[in-house]
């Protein structure tokens, strides 16, 4: 081989100053396009998107933070058991957990509130987050609500509620004008204003049904996909559970603990199969009441544990967690709840690693 | 003194790069974009990072092989000593980079008690026990040397212009296995 031309940097001479400036401005021309490329997709040089990290802040902006504990539905309390299945659900999805049989469960009871010491009686409404770890390794990740319908339909919506309902400053309560102008502005809002007009926190957890609200797609084993919802329907249909029973502010738990020391608190899965037609992208129109239900099997939850202790603390509950045969419909909220979920997870596991620059565990205003 | 070594590196060696340098740059992309995303975006970029992020890794291995048995070609003779310890200390954090952030992404998953999915039903094993401190750690370590990645790239991109169009020296040619003829 002749002696190789890397040796020889001959062209250098022949460069010009314009020349040498001209290249030089091409390379620093590349860097620039790149780096404002990577700055906007990664939201940096994007002020005007809404992110997870705005959407959690939001959250955190008008509830406060407290250290280790979720962004959201902070106040809560772990559970355990199974859910046996009766195979019924099997024709529609090919996932195991609907093959005749059980899959273990750990589960967290919730209020829908960012301070985990508020009162039980802050939010009407209580929440169901179910972790299905099948025998294949996959899991099932789930968080429900009770109540019919979500209030809004997009991302965008519900960080603008949250926005509106910011307390003020001046008193610490949200300024009723801007939700109001907020309500106003969002007609969608109708059917949740409506149902939570004559709503009443539920004194119990296990006295209540548990809704997905948000539509999902059930695959079969021929690759046939069925648009569903699902809710857990509780077998304790008992007064006990009534608005108005339960004094104090913090009920649910011991409620909760009581029922559990005299046997296990049962919830059926039922599986709405949506019409052609029915709205999957859409949180806040319940499907007619007349589409086809399957009792897929009976969730089973036999034990209790705080969550501060408990199994479910280190789960994000995070609903796009799916097995096969389970996938994500084409509503909006359900990518900017996985996204949210993971900020907020990422933000209380910093916080329990103490790492630099998160926010510090108080002690407990209460003993727990 | 210059050696009868090849002025070029081996086709493997240039088909590895180009195929990962597309490959690391989408994904840094990718990377930055699905946690800047609430909307559909955010779903579908993770599911691409996820096995894109394994490819790599399978790829890195291979390429560290290809590079162990073929060395690269020479750096100039006249390179001053200080770009040449700046090329050669950039190239190994870049395999560096090519290795831990694969490895960091799964036991930082691993750690935080998710299943490993690359597809519907793909799924890895975990390699790290499930501990949320170590999730926290792993993930910040994960973001962080991404953005370390990103600079390594920028000024390994930069100082293969500068080779390719100021210095003029062979070296972006030695990669790009073109070679302008001489006048």
């Amino acid at each position: 081989m002749n002696e190789p031309s890397v040796s020889t940097p001959s062209g250098k001479a022949s460069l010009t100053w314009p020349g040498l400036i001209g290249r030089a401005a091409v390379i620093g021309g590349v860097l620039l396009i790149t780096v404002v490329a990577f700055g906007y997709v990664g939201g940096w040089l994007a002020p005007q998107r809404l992110t997870p990290a705005r959407l959690v802040n939001q959250l955190q902006a008008n509830a406060g933070v407290f250290p280790g504990y979720r962004r959201n539905h902070a106040k809560g309390v772990c559970v355990t058991g199974y859910f046996q299945s009766n195979g019924q659900g099997q024709p529609y999805s090919d996932a195991q957990v609907f093959a005749p049989g059980r899959t273990p469960v750990v589960g967290r009871f919730a209020v829908p509130i960012g301070d985990p010491y508020g009162s039980d009686s802050s939010a009407p409404i209580r929440s169901m987050a179910l972790r299905f770890a099948l025998a294949n390794g996959q899991q099932w990740r789930t968080g429900m609500n009770s109540m019919p319908v979500f209030p809004v339909t997009t991302p965008q919506a519900f960080y603008d509620l949250l926005k509106a309902q910011q307390p003020d400053p001046a008193t610490g309560k949200p300024d009723m004008a801007k939700v109001g102008a907020f309500f106003a502005a969002h007609p969608e809002t109708a059917a949740f204003l409506a149902w939570v007009k004559t709503a009443k926190p539920s004194a119990s957890f296990a006295t209540e049904s548990y809704l997905s609200l948000n539509a999902f797609v059930f695959v079969d084993a021929n690759g046939v996909r069925h648009p569903v919802r699902w809710r857990m329907v509780s077998e304790a249909t008992d007064a006990a559970g009534d608005a108005g029973k339960a004094s104090g502010t913090d009920y649910l738990d011991a409620d909760l603990s009581q029922r559990l020391a005299q046997g296990p608190l049962r919830w059926h899965l039922l599986v709405t199969l949506a019409n052609p037609g029915d709205p999957t992208n859409d949180a806040t129109k319940a499907w007619p009441a007349d589409r086809r239900d399957i009792d897929a099997g009976t969730l089973v939850l036999d034990a209790t544990q705080p969550q501060e202790s408990g199994p479910c603390r280190d789960i994000n509950y995070d609903p796009l967690v799916l097995p096969a045969g389970i996938e994500a419909s084409d509503d909006p909220l359900l990518p900017a709840r996985s996204a949210a979920y993971a900020t907020s997870y990422l933000r209380r596991t910093s916080e329990e690693a103490h790492l630099p620059g998160t926010a510090t565990a108080h002690p407990q205003p209460e003993t727990k | 003194m210059m050696n009868s070594s090849s002025t070029r590196f081996t086709l493997a060696a240039r088909v590895l790069h180009w195929l990962m340098a597309a490959m690391i740059l989408t994904m840094l992309f990718i990377g930055v974009g699905m946690v800047a995303s609430v909307s559909e975006r955010h779903d579908w970029l993770i599911r691409i990072h996820k096995p894109l992020g394994i490819s790599i890794l399978i790829l890195a291995v291979v390429r560290l092989a290809v590079r162990l048995r073929h060395p690269p070609p020479p750096l100039p003779a006249d390179l001053p000593p200080l770009q040449k310890l700046a090329a050669l200390a950039s190239h190994w954090l870049l395999y560096t980079l090519m290795f831990a952030l694969p490895l960091i992404g799964w036991a930082m998953l691993s750690a935080g008690g998710y299943p490993v999915m690359l597809s519907e039903s793909l799924r890895l094993p975990p390699i790290f026990p499930v501990s949320p401190v170590a999730f926290a750690v792993l993930r910040h370590a994960h973001a962080w040397l991404a953005i370390l990645l990103f600079l390594t790239f920028l000024a390994h991109m930069g100082a293969a212009l500068y080779h390719g169009l100021i210095r003029r020296d062979g070296v972006l040619s030695s990669m790009t296995g073109i070679r302008l003829r001489r006048s």
